[in-house]
């Protein structure tokens, strides 16, 4: 099951449809089992049950999930594939130490990678859509893959594949998400 | 939250509306009359007639006019969106944008430099789906405009209902077009929603049809019982 994490600040809200559904999308329409999660009702089950975890972006001006450091301390545990995206890859960027700074990036850019990965690897420079208000300081144990002339746009742990993705791929980038569902590797 | 609505008298922004209504206040519409039928960012067959759907939903509308050139039009969305804070107290903006970036992004800006929120509930949405659902939750829509082969004028004034979700089906399929008309292939008028309080009732209409596009002009409507 690839558990695909909802940070909204609240449950079933309106940005619901434009930030989870379109990821959770892609997931089924590759063939996976889905569960869809609030951040806020995660379970001890929904983490041990799922073989991927996808988090979520948010709207530009919700950064609630930010202010909730509780609800992401499990990532430090996690062993299982994650791949955080925009509001995503902050929660994981601060969970392990990391901060955020302002950068506001509204539409289409190109961004370039700088350190070869699974992930994004054949895409040397690539268009993505980005929606974000800020970008993140990474922790020390992370790598960074992917910049944009304005901000980091990737990063991965260096020694878990914990990944982070400021843009959007669930716009005109779906093969990152597909690539990280194909990920040969799993954490024992 | 209180939110504005843009509004086009579209399928998507009516059903961007109703989806809005679910979780949050629609204090008003938004709409902008473009007088550029090829404008970027509006959609323009029979906007004239949002004042009366306004009407049947029961919700105050804040409309402008622009001029529709390219980048000046978002100005005029802009001031429009100032008078709709001014006036309702709105604190977000829905839109039907559902894979365009050149609209959502513009949009999205506005949004952020006035203090905003900005939802797009249609993002990304499987087409098929959100077809479905608009029919089978009661919007009454038709075909306002048809602007590529191989629609003709017997889709002009047509209501989007099960058949025609199939025949759309089966030419998504054989011309590569989009499902939902967000290449600019189709648009339409929206008769009747969920959250109408009265319907839309076409008492008059002109069919204009040259070669590969034609609008439906809606020359004289009014409200009817639902």
């Amino acid at each position: 099951m690839i558990l695909v994490l909802d940070l909204c600040e609240r449950e079933n809200s309106l940005s619901t449809y434009e930030f989870v559904e379109p990821v959770a999308g892609i997931v089924r329409r590759k063939g996976f089992p889905v569960q869809v999660r609030h951040h806020l009702r995660l379970t001890g089950d929904d983490l041990t049950s799922a073989e991927r975890i996808i988090l979520c972006g948010t709207a530009l001006r919700d950064n609630a999930f930010a202010e909730r450091p509780a609800a992401f301390a499990w990532l430090r545990g996690a062993r299982v594939p994650v791949l955080g995206i925009c509001a995503g890859m902050q929660a994981v960027a601060l969970a392990f130490g990391g901060s955020l700074v302002p950068s506001r990036e509204i539409g289409m850019t190109e961004i370039r990678s700088v350190r070869s990965d699974s992930l994004l690897e054949g895409y040397d420079r690539f268009p993505v859509y980005e929606l974000h208000d800020a970008g993140v300081l990474p922790p020390a144990p992370f790598l960074v893959l992917a910049e944009s002339d304005r901000c980091i746009q990737a990063i991965r742990h260096r020694d878990l594949p914990i990944y982070g993705i400021l843009f959007h791929p669930e716009v005109r980038n779906e093969w990152v998400v597909e690539r990280f569902l194909a990920l040969p590797w799993r954490i024992c | 939250m209180k939110l504005g609505v843009l509004f086009s008298g579209g399928k998507d922004s009516a059903y961007a509306c109703w989806r809005a209504m679910q979780h949050e206040e629609v204090a008003c519409l938004v709409s902008i009359l473009s007088r550029n039928e090829e404008s970027y960012m509006f959609h323009t067959p029979n906007t004239r007639w949002v004042p009366l759907q306004a009407e049947a939903a029961g919700i105050p509308l804040v409309q402008a006019e622009t001029e529709g050139r390219e980048e000046a039009e978002l100005d005029d969305l802009r001031q429009v969106i100032r008078i709709a804070m001014d006036r309702h107290g709105i604190e977000g903006i829905v839109t039907g944008a559902l894979q365009s970036v050149y609209q959502a992004s513009r949009i999205q800006r506005i949004c952020a430099d006035l203090g905003l929120w900005c939802f797009n509930p249609l993002w990304h949405a499987d087409p098929h789906r959100y077809l479905q659902d608009l029919i089978s939750r009661g919007f009454r829509v038709i075909f306002a405009g048809v602007f590529s082969r191989p629609f003709d004028a017997s889709w002009l004034g047509r209501e989007m209902d099960r058949d025609t979700l199939q025949a759309l089906e089966g030419i998504a399929r054989a011309h590569r077009i989009t499902l939902t008309g967000e290449g600019g292939e189709y648009e339409t008028f929206v008769l009747d929603a969920p959250f109408f309080r009265r319907r839309i009732v076409v008492q008059e209409a002109i069919p204009e049809f040259r070669t590969d596009r034609g609008l439906y002009r809606i020359t004289r409507a009014a409200l009817g019982e639902k």
